[in-house]
Parts: structure tokens; C-alpha cells; sequence
């Protein structure tokens, strides 16, 4: 049962970095009925020709082992890894969080924010934007935190991700 | 493009340069393009230009782009070669992506070129603008927007490569105008480097090891074969016939797979699936060792998933690894060609201790022919002289009097019950002599199908069978069929309906054929001398056979009106949802119909 069960899975993969190539990665997600929950793209090598992805998709692991072979098709995708199966990895995204309000809430919010080391990055007599990075849980807590302090927009990049130890995406 | 791919691998000295168009048709003879098959338009007069004045590549003028892309379907899956398609932006791209696709969904190596306005135009909805590249994106493997001259040629190098590799498929390049009207450099195929290399071609000696080792223990074995082995080569085709022989094992095949093994031998139980003999089915159902090679467990072959040949040890050997646990769980992949996997199942075969469940199989096999003395595909057939033509009948006479000619023949078809029927009563002997649309089931397929295989084989005998509503949507190509003067024969199984849907909503929607009557049909007869072909008609049984047998000796293009009863359905019939022993057979055969469920009626 627990093998499978749907969960949620982080897939990194290196695509080259040519027009349209995001466009196959998602259009795949949709033609194919597979879910994104959260996608971060930006070129990683120094010149600029390779891009990273990172998706978090959910399914069952036989699902997700069909989503990274159907990944793994599309031409200019040279890397792909599961990184929830591939062993430890860490996953971090940031989030810009406003907050509109006085008196007490506004102090409570700013007290909540040192205790999550969420910065200020905007302050004005009656709001503030906080910057806040970490795991996905850790920012849906805070912005819960903030919901009846005043909580006004919500701004997150989605999750970056890589494993731990001397492994690499090059080297699963 | 990416400097990755070719630019970056340039060799240092100055390359030559020329006009873009004419660069495409140096790299094209390169690639040893000997025909394409394509329409003219604003976007690609300058390659048009250069196809003019060059004298390496054959045109062939067809009067539909779809009919491009399916000419050289045929062309491609008849040769083993690219099939090429050269077509104009806008209308012409777009007509184009149904051939695409169903390129796509077979497995057909083509690379399409097409014509795009101009770079600086991109994005302004310029006259015969379209977005070519995001239009096709689903359906190629891979496509290109050539932006810079220097990407022109190593794309056109890679497309050839991509279209090849691994599990073949369709590529298209996009073309601006400015591209093949301005100057761009030409370098050769050697020195682009292709992004292939994720490819496994070579299976795991250990993972053949271990399939062999399950087929070792197998009492109840069969072999399910499909179009990956007609891929793979005409060697893995001798290869599985060796395989046959060696184990003596029964072999079942898929549509798409036709031809790989010879269809008039004893160990060959026929098609499996929705439209499958009994005996493959009922053996599928029944088997303990399935070796899947080169197919992709498609739900016209499955069936109800969870009652699919429920158990069996199942082998799946497939190039590409997405396909497997795809649809069904196997216990062993094995990825790689599958014409090396067979060549390695051989070696193993031969190696490991010797099969020990002979008797067993004995066995097995007279289980087999008991179910194959059902005679599924039997049909009773009024032999009076103006007794109405069976449809099945005249598809077994279209096949046995095309085989008294000794000729070696092609056949496409369309799609429907006259092509589930030619599945049933063609028995192809050699691959790549079958011609159809599996996985997409285009409608309009089969004529120009018919003319990309005579193109590719002049002196061959190629026969569309076709229905009359399918035929009519593409039957334009009797232009194209005229003007190359390709001797086409083309039998219209004419049942004055859209048969397969009329059978559907028999069998499941109360018999009411809403919109399935093929109304205010043409007559064929004089359509056929219109495009300057021998038009034939048959109407009853005396004239069936004189009729096929002046058709095939004609030197010329024929269309032949097959006039056969109208009510006829196809069996033995998996009704969506069934398992495989819940076959519908025919009148003929003994009635143990299944229920249509309700979750079948809404599969399709």
C-alpha cells in the first residue's frame, strides 16, 4: 500500500537552453495529465546554455517513474533525477510576504517574523514586506501565521532543490 | 538551437556558403534524400527554386499536405529510410499535423519541412503566419524554428539523426524565408554531433539472461510482436523467426507488427486484440511467459487492464524505456533494440540448459489448435451467382488472387472494419509490406499511403483496400496517382456506410446509426475515369473475382467499387471494457457474447 501511495516528488533535470524547451517540459505535464505543483527555471552554467528545472509534481511512485521516463524523451533534456527517491535533498524557495496593518497585529506579525528570521525587506507606517526563505512547509506555516495579521499578498519563486553530499546531478 | 548541438562542433576552416535553400538541398542529398513529397506555397518558393535547379531529389507533387506526411509514411516504413515532407507556413503546416501525428503514434522516422515567414515577421500575424513549432510540439519528436544561417545545416543533420534514433519519429524544421533566401554556411553531417546519445541500443546481457531463464521454465508461452520489430530492421524480423523456430513457442502479433513474422506459418496464431483471432486472444488470456518485443501494450490489444492476461510472467523488451510499466506492470524489461535483444535471446537460448517442458508445450499447443479450430474468422459466404458480396469475402479474394500474381505486393488501407478485416485475411509473409494507421487511426490514410509505396517500389504491386467514407477523405490523391502515372489499385469495400461506426452503435447505442450512412455517395466508376484511371464496379458474386483479377493486371491506376452487404460487422470483438475471453464471435461461431458495461461504453 505505503509503495503506493501518491505523494509528492521533486524531479531536477538539465535541459539545454533554446527557445521553446520550457514550453515541451510543461506542454508534456499537460498533454499527459501530470500535475505541477511548483516549476523554477533559470540557466545555471557560465555561459549561459544550460538551464535548470525543478518541478515538484505528485502521483504515485509509479507515477512519477513514468513522468521523469516521458522527461527523459524530450530532446534537449540531457539530466533527469527524482530527487525524492534518489536519496537526501534539500529543497528551499523564498517567498515575499506583505503584511498591511497597525497596533498590535502589526507588532505580532513583526515579532512572528524574528522568530521565523523572516527579513524586512519593506517597511511603511502601515505594511511591511517580508523575505523569507526555506522549506515549503516552513513558508506555508509562517504565511498561516500571518493570514489574521494582516496578510495581504503572497509572492513565492517555488522550490530550488539539489542533493545532499558530494552527489551531483550529473552524478546520479 | 544551441551552440551544443552543431555550431560549436564546426570544424575550424571556413565553411562554404550559399544560399540557404541551397545549403537544405546539399544537406539533404547528404542525407541521401532521393524523394520528397510536398505542396508549393509563398514561404517556400526559394526551396522550390532550388529543388528546380538541382537534379539529386525527385518532388512529388501531392494535392493535400496531409497527404504529404502519409505518402511518406508509407515511403519510410516501406524502405526503412526518412521519409521527407516538404510543405508551405501557415495552411500548409497546419494541414500537415495529422500526418504528423500519426507519424508520431507509429513510430515512422519523417522529417517535414516547412516554410515560415519571414524572422522579422514572426509574431505579427503576417499572411500565412502560423506557430508552426508550438502547433507541432506534441506531435514531433522534436522540432526546430531555424532563426540564424549558421543553425540551418546542422539542424537539418540532427533532425535526420533524431527522426532515426532510438524509437523513430517524426521532426520538423521550420523555415523562414530568410533563411533559405539568404546566404547561410553549409557543413556536413560529420560535423554535427546529434542529441541522441541518450539512446540505449544494446540491451543488458543479463536482463536477456533472465528473460530466457523465465522462457526456460514457460509451459504455456507466447511471443506478442508489434511494430518495433519491423523498426528495428528486416534482421529483426529473420531474428524472431529464428526465435520461433528455436523454442517453438507461439507468436501473436499486433496490427502495426504484421509482416515480421511470416503470416502463414503454423506457429503464427494471428492478430491479438480488439479485432484478435480466439486463438491469440484466448492464448494472450491464458499464457504464463508473455515476451513482449517491441510493443507497447496499446489499449486495443489489452483490453480490461486488470483481467489482461492475468497470469503471466511478462517480458517486455521495448527501445524505449518510457513505454514500459506504462500501461501494464511487467516483471522484466529489457531496454534496447529489439532486434539485438532477439539476436541475444538466440544466443542465450542456445546456451542455457535445455527446455525441459516440451511435453507441456505439446500441451499448450493442442490447446491452441482446439481454439483455432473455431474457425473465427470463418463467414458464410453465398456462392450463387448474384448473391450479395460479403466484405469479408471480397478482402480474402482482394488477397488470394493479389498472391496468385507472384508479384511482391504493399498494402495500405484505411481505417475501419475493412482494415481490421485485411488485418485478419492478409497474410503477410515480409515486413514492412503492410501499410496502416495503428495508432491514431487516420481516416484517409490509404491512398496516399498506396502512392509514397509505389514511389519507393515502381515495379511492385500496391493495393489500397479502403472504404468508401475513409477513401473520400483524401481521394484527391487520384491526381497525384494521374500525374505520376503510379499503377495504384484501389478497392473500395463499399458498404454505404461508415462500417466500424455503424457496427458500434449496433452493438452498443440500439442500433441507431445517427450520422454513420455514407449518403449521396459518388460514383465511383466514373470518378476514376474523371482522374484519368480504369474505373470497375462488382455487384454480386459472378463479377467479384473478374473484376480483382482485371484490376491487378491492369497496367495502370485502377479504382475498383466492391459493392458488398451493407450490415455486415466485423468479429471476433473485444467490446470496450472485456477482457480477451469475452470475445464477440460471429454468427458462424458458437455466441458467448460479453456485456458492454457501462465503463466500456465510454471508452472508445
Amino acid at each position: 500500500m505505503q509503495q503506493n501511495a501518491p505523494g509528492s516528488a521533486v524531479i531536477s533535470l538539465l535541459v539545454d537552453n533554446e527557445s521553446g524547451a520550457l514550453a515541451r517540459i510543461i506542454g508534456l505535464f499537460s498533454g499527459r495529465g501530470y500535475n505541477i505543483r511548483s516549476l523554477t527555471v533559470a540557466p545555471v552554467d557560465e555561459e549561459g546554455l544550460v538551464s535548470r528545472v525543478n518541478i515538484v509534481t505528485t502521483g504515485t511512485p509509479a507515477d512519477i517513474r513514468q513522468v521523469k521516463a516521458q522527461i527523459e524523451r524530450l530532446v534537449p533534456v540531457s539530466r533527469v533525477v527524482d530527487l525524492s527517491s534518489a536519496g537526501p535533498h534539500v529543497a528551499r524557495e523564498m517567498a515575499l510576504i506583505k503584511v498591511v496593518s497597525s497596533g498590535e497585529p502589526r507588532t505580532e506579525a513583526l515579532r512572528i517574523a524574528q522568530a521565523f528570521r523572516a527579513r524586512a525587506v519593506d517597511t511603511t507606517a502601515s505594511s511591511f514586506v517580508f523575505e523569507l526563505t526555506g522549506s515549503t512547509d516552513k513558508l506555508d506555516s509562517f504565511i498561516e501565521l500571518m493570514r489574521p495579521l494582516g496578510l495581504a499578498e503572497v509572492s513565492r519563486t517555488g522550490i530550488a532543490a539539489i542533493c545532499r553530499g558530494p552527489q551531483t546531478i550529473q552524478s546520479h | 538551437m544551441t551552440p551544443k548541438t552543431a555550431s560549436a562542433t564546426m570544424a575550424a576552416q571556413t565553411p562554404t556558403t550559399l544560399p540557404g535553400a541551397e545549403v537544405l538541398m546539399r544537406a539533404l542529398a547528404e542525407q541521401g534524400v532521393e524523394v520528397i513529397f510536398g505542396y508549393p506555397g509563398g514561404a517556400v518558393l526559394p526551396i522550390y527554386d532550388a529543388l528546380f535547379r538541382q537534379n539529386h531529389i525527385r518532388h512529388v507533387l501531392v494535392r493535400h499536405e496531409q497527404a504529404a506526411v502519409h505518402a511518406a509514411e508509407a515511403y519510410a516504413r516501406s524502405t526503412g529510410k526518412v521519409g521527407v515532407v516538404l510543405v508551405t507556413s501557415g495552411p500548409g503546416a497546419t494541414n500537415a499535423v495529422t500526418g504528423l501525428l500519426d507519424a508520431m503514434m507509429d513510430s515512422i522516422p519523417l522529417v517535414c519541412l516547412s516554410g515560415q515567414v519571414p524572422t522579422a515577421l514572426i509574431g505579427n500575424d503576417a499572411f500565412q503566419e502560423a506557430d508552426t513549432t508550438g502547433i507541432t510540439r506534441p506531435v514531433t519528436k522534436y522540432n526546430y524554428l531555424v532563426r540564424r544561417p549558421e543553425d540551418l545545416a546542422p539542424a537539418v543533420h540532427e533532425a535526420f539523426a533524431i527522426a532515426q534514433s532510438g524509437r523513430p519519429g517524426p521532426v520538423l524544421i521550420d523555415l523562414p524565408k530568410n533563411i533559405t533566401v539568404g546566404d547561410a554556411p553549409y557543413v556536413g553531417a560529420d560535423q554535427v554531433k546529434p542529441r541522441t546519445g541518450k539512446v540505449q541500443v544494446d540491451p543488458e546481457r543479463e536482463a536477456v539472461a533472465r528473460a530466457v531463464a523465465a522462457m526456460k521454465k514457460a509451459r504455456r508461452p507466447l511471443f506478442y510482436t508489434g511494430g518495433g520489430v519491423i523498426n528495428s530492421g528486416p534482421e529483426a524480423s529473420e531474428g524472431l523467426r529464428k526465435l520461433a523456430k528455436l523454442t517453438g513457442f507461439p507468436v501473436t502479433s499486433t496490427l502495426m507488427g504484421l509482416g515480421a513474422f511470416p503470416g502463414t506459418d503454423k506457429q503464427f496464431l494471428g492478430m491479438l486484440g480488439m479485432h484478435g483471432t480466439y486463438e491469440a486472444n484466448l492464448a494472450t488470456h491464458g499464457c504464463d511467459v508473455l515476451i513482449a518485443l517491441g510493443s507497447r501494450f496499446d489499449d486495443r490489444v489489452t483490453g480490461r487492464l486488470d483481467a489482461f492476461s492475468p497470469d503471466s510472467f511478462k517480458i517486455h523488451a521495448d527501445i524505449d524505456p518510457s513505454q514500459i510499466n506504462k500501461i501494464i506492470h511487467v516483471d522484466l524489461p529489457i531496454i534496447g533494440d529489439v532486434g539485438r535483444t532477439i539476436a541475444l535471446m538466440i544466443e542465450e537460448w542456445e546456451k542455457q540448459p535445455a527446455y525441459e517442458h516440451k511435453a507441456e508445450l505439446a500441451a499448450w499447443w493442442e490447446q491452441i489448435e482446439a481454439w483455432r479450430g473455431l474457425n473465427c474468422l470463418r463467414f458464410n459466404q453465398d456462392h450463387a451467382p448474384e448473391a450479395i458480396i460479403k466484405p469479408q469475402q471480397a478482402i480474402q479474394r482482394i488477397y488470394e488472387l493479389a498472391q496468385e500474381t507472384g508479384r511482391d505486393t504493399f498494402v495500405s488501407t484505411e481505417v475501419g472494419q475493412h482494415q481490421m478485416w485485411a488485418a485478419q485475411f492478409f497474410k503477410f509473409d515480409a515486413p514492412n509490406r503492410w501499410l496502416t494507421s495503428g495508432g491514431l487511426g487516420t481516416m484517409g490514410y490509404g491512398l496516399p499511403a498506396a502512392v509514397g509505396a509505389q514511389i519507393a517500389h515502381p515495379d511492385a504491386l500496391v493495393l489500397d483496400v479502403a472504404g468508401e467514407a475513409s477513401t473520400l477523405m483524401n481521394i484527391q490523391e487520384l491526381g497525384t496517382i494521374a500525374q505520376y502515372r503510379l499503377p495504384v489499385k484501389l478497392f473500395i469495400i463499399n458498404n454505404h456506410y461508415m462500417g466500424m461506426v455503424r457496427q458500434w452503435q449496433e452493438l452498443l447505442h440500439g442500433s441507431r446509426y445517427s450520422e454513420s450512412y455514407s449518403d449521396a455517395l459518388p460514383d465511383f466508376v466514373k470518378l476514376a475515369e474523371s482522374f484519368h484511371a480504369k474505373g470497375l464496379r462488382a455487384t454480386q458474386m459472378d463479377q467479384l473475382d473478374g473484376v480483382i483479377r482485371e484490376a491487378l493486371a491492369h497496367d495502370g491506376p485502377v479504382v475498383v467499387d466492391l459493392c458488398v452487404a451493407e450490415g455486415e460487422n466485423c468479429f471476433p470483438m473485444i467490446p470496450s471494457g472485456a477482457a480477451h475471453n469475452e470475445m464477440i464471435l460471429g454468427p458462424e461461431q458458437e455466441e458467448r457474447g460479453a456485456k458492454v458495461t457501462r465503463e466500456g461504453m465510454m471508452l472508445v
